[in-house]
């Protein structure tokens, strides 16, 4: 395990009265693509912007590398930012654009150059050093944002939804080249998006936000597989999520039909919310399903169909491989460890409930 | 038929064009080129150098300069102050600075002669106080004075306006890179609002250079700027020749002056014309 360079402590913000983060503790290891992923008005921004200096928190304190940097301008800060609208400066070359942190750090005019010259090749835009930043295309600029940051030799760098304003293609390219980059680079980088592919494909660690909280903490694997609770199950990929009734360990009731699944210690008879991915629903003969219904809908997504199917009053979203044309009669199976049991919140600001990391 | 169409569209403005700007610089230009009984010469023009219209134009500028300069001045740090504002407080601002600008131009010169004059309200408010009074009235101060009071809000807009389109992010990114505040303001925001300090430089000098009714009514026949003569020579003298080849002296200068600055500030953006 590497050692923790960034510690948020019980930050709290909010503004006009708006609670945006309470309580809020995190910790970012030295070489981790950490992404803070949750709807907008989550607070990730807001956290990145307190990294970064931006915001200053109304309580608690952000350490840096073991030393309290809470009250740091963002220019007395070891991070660089990398902006969701790039923010070049429209004023300056792109080579100018690049030297400009180390012109402020006072660096020899070859070291200067050697240091465009790298970050240009490391961005793939060898040669652009003269050109102006109105010729270049959204997905360059963002790559001069990124060169224009690491040139500077940050030991963090942060992505405020640094891809959400190209196409698909080129957002699926600039995923690459980060990952990429940040092996080369060997250094920490803090990204935020509301985007879960980009979060699953790219981190090694993903914070799921929302309302001001932190949901889970965990692997790609982690959160995808096993969320913690109904919203985060919700926020990554789709899901079914059905009320149930947790009859005793290893046996749910949905929907009027027993399931068999590997939950245990929810007690006996108590509602519970039950996940199900659309890919883990099983679509078989009729006679052989635990549940019998209708195709209402068929959609071709390339890989994959997506179907629904009501079945017990519930329209099931499936994802499967083999064509049900609509109007189809067709059974639903679904394997017991596919079954995702998760506790009922409360109320409804529950959703938001604080999970101790 | 869409050509022609377009053709048609624009009629109106070509008849303005030929109408009140071709024709009239042609005029001027015929004039300033003949005698009154209509020979070819160059005296109208080559008059500039008689010791008293040398005299006024150097005055025009000395006055139009330090106008341009007091209104840069004035409206720089006003514009950033305005930028930084919030939403709601700041257009009630810019509104307020337009305001002047909703009332006669020579109302207003009135207005600041009423004023500033030896028994005007300032001094008897200076009097009440037991300080001494101004005698300001009938001084170049006093048109310098009032130029800046009218030019003033066509220096603030474009600044602000240029001020206002840089994006927050930009800021912060120079700020993430290291900048200090000095730095963000030297590297970035001047160099971002040299368009519009160069637009608002043109709005003020030039009809600063030009002026002549503020000098006639705030000078009391004292201040005699370049505007002023030629003034006089077309309404008092008749002198439609003289007035015309002075004309076209100004007219070199402001022409100069306009694309000196135009080429100064191309790196920062479009200038004004």
């Amino acid at each position: 395990m590497s050692k923790r360079l960034i510690d948020l402590q019980h930050i709290t913000k909010s503004y006009d009265k708006q609670m945006v983060l309470d309580d809020l503790n995190l910790y970012i290891r030295e070489n981790e693509f950490l992404t803070l992923l949750g709807p907008s008005g989550c607070g990730k921004t807001t956290t990145l912007r307190i990294i970064g200096g931006f915001e200053m928190p109304d309580a608690g304190n952000v350490i840096f590398d073991g030393k309290d940097i809470t009250g740091l301008a963002p220019n007395e800060r070891q991070v660089n930012t990398v902006f969701q609208k790039y923010a070049l400066f429209p004023h300056m070359s792109i080579a100018e654009n690049i030297a400009f942190g180390l012109k402020i750090r006072k660096k020899s005019k070859s070291y200067i150059n050697d240091k465009i010259k790298y970050a240009l090749k490391l961005v793939n835009l060898d040669g652009f050093e003269k050109r102006s930043v109105d010729s270049l295309s959204g997905g360059q600029q963002q790559r001069i944002a990124i060169a224009r940051a690491i040139v500077n030799e940050p030991k963090v760098l942060l992505l405020d939804e640094p891809l959400g304003a190209l196409d698909l293609k080129l957002r699926q390219d600039m995923q690459y080249e980060l990952i990429r980059l940040k092996n080369e680079l060997g250094i920490t980088f803090i990204y935020v998006t509301h985007d879960q592919e980009e979060a699953l494909t790219m981190s090694d660690t993903i914070v799921v936000m929302n309302q001001g909280y932190i949901q889970q903490i965990g692997t790609p694997e982690d959160i995808y597989n096993e969320p913690t609770n109904a919203f985060v199950a919700d926020f990554i990929g789709e899901s079914n999520i059905i009320d149930g009734t947790m009859l005793e360990d290893r046996l749910v009731e949905v929907l009027g039909v027993k399931f068999p699944c590997v939950d245990e210690g929810f007690g006996k008879n108590r509602p519970v919310d039950v996940v199900i991915r659309p890919e883990d629903v099983e679509l078989v003969a009729p006679e052989q399903g635990v549940m019998e219904g209708d195709v209402t809908s068929l959609i071709f997504k390339g890989v994959h169909w997506e179907i629904d199917v009501m079945a017990n009053g519930y329209e099931w979203m499936v994802q499967t491989t083999q064509m049900h044309p609509v109007g189809a009669h067709v059974g639903i199976r679904v394997a017991p460890f596919n079954i995702q049991i998760m506790n009922k919140p409360e109320s409804s600001d529950e959703r938001a409930v604080e999970i101790d990391a | 038929m869409r050509n022609l169409k377009r053709q048609l569209l624009a009629g109106p403005y070509l008849i303005w064009m030929v109408g009140f700007v071709l024709l009239p610089v042609g005029m001027i230009l015929y004039y300033a080129l003949t005698t009154t009984s209509g020979q070819f010469t160059t005296f109208n023009i080559t008059s500039i150098t008689a010791s008293v219209h040398l005299k006024a134009l150097f005055l025009s500028l000395k006055l139009a300069l330090a106008c341009t300069l007091i209104c840069l001045g004035l409206s720089y740090p006003l514009a950033m102050i305005l930028n930084n504002m919030n939403g709601k407080r700041h257009g009630l601002i810019v509104f307020i600075f337009i305001l002047p600008m909703w009332m006669n131009f020579m109302l207003r010169i009135l207005a600041w002669k009423m004023l500033l004059s030896n028994n005007g309200v300032i001094n008897t408010v200076l009097g009440y106080f037991g300080l001494p009074g101004l005698d300001v009235l009938n001084t170049p101060s006093a048109v310098v004075f009032c130029m800046v009071y009218d030019f003033l809000p066509f220096m603030i807009l474009p600044i602000y306006n240029a001020m206002s389109r840089i994006e927050k992010d930009v800021i912060e990114a120079a700020k993430d890179l290291g900048a200090g505040s000095l730095t963000v303001f030297f590297k970035v925001i001047l160099p971002l609002t040299m368009s519009g300090v160069v637009s608002g430089i043109i709005m003020v000098f030039v009809p600063a250079l030009t002026s002549f009714a503020i000098s006639d009514l705030l000078g009391g026949g004292k201040v005699l700027l370049i505007g002023n003569v030629i003034e006089q020579a077309f309404m008092q003298e008749y002198n439609w020749n003289l007035g015309s080849g002075l004309s076209l002296v100004l007219m070199v200068f402001v022409i100069v002056s306009m694309a000196l600055m135009n080429s100064h500030g191309e790196e920062g953006g479009a200038g004004i014309c």
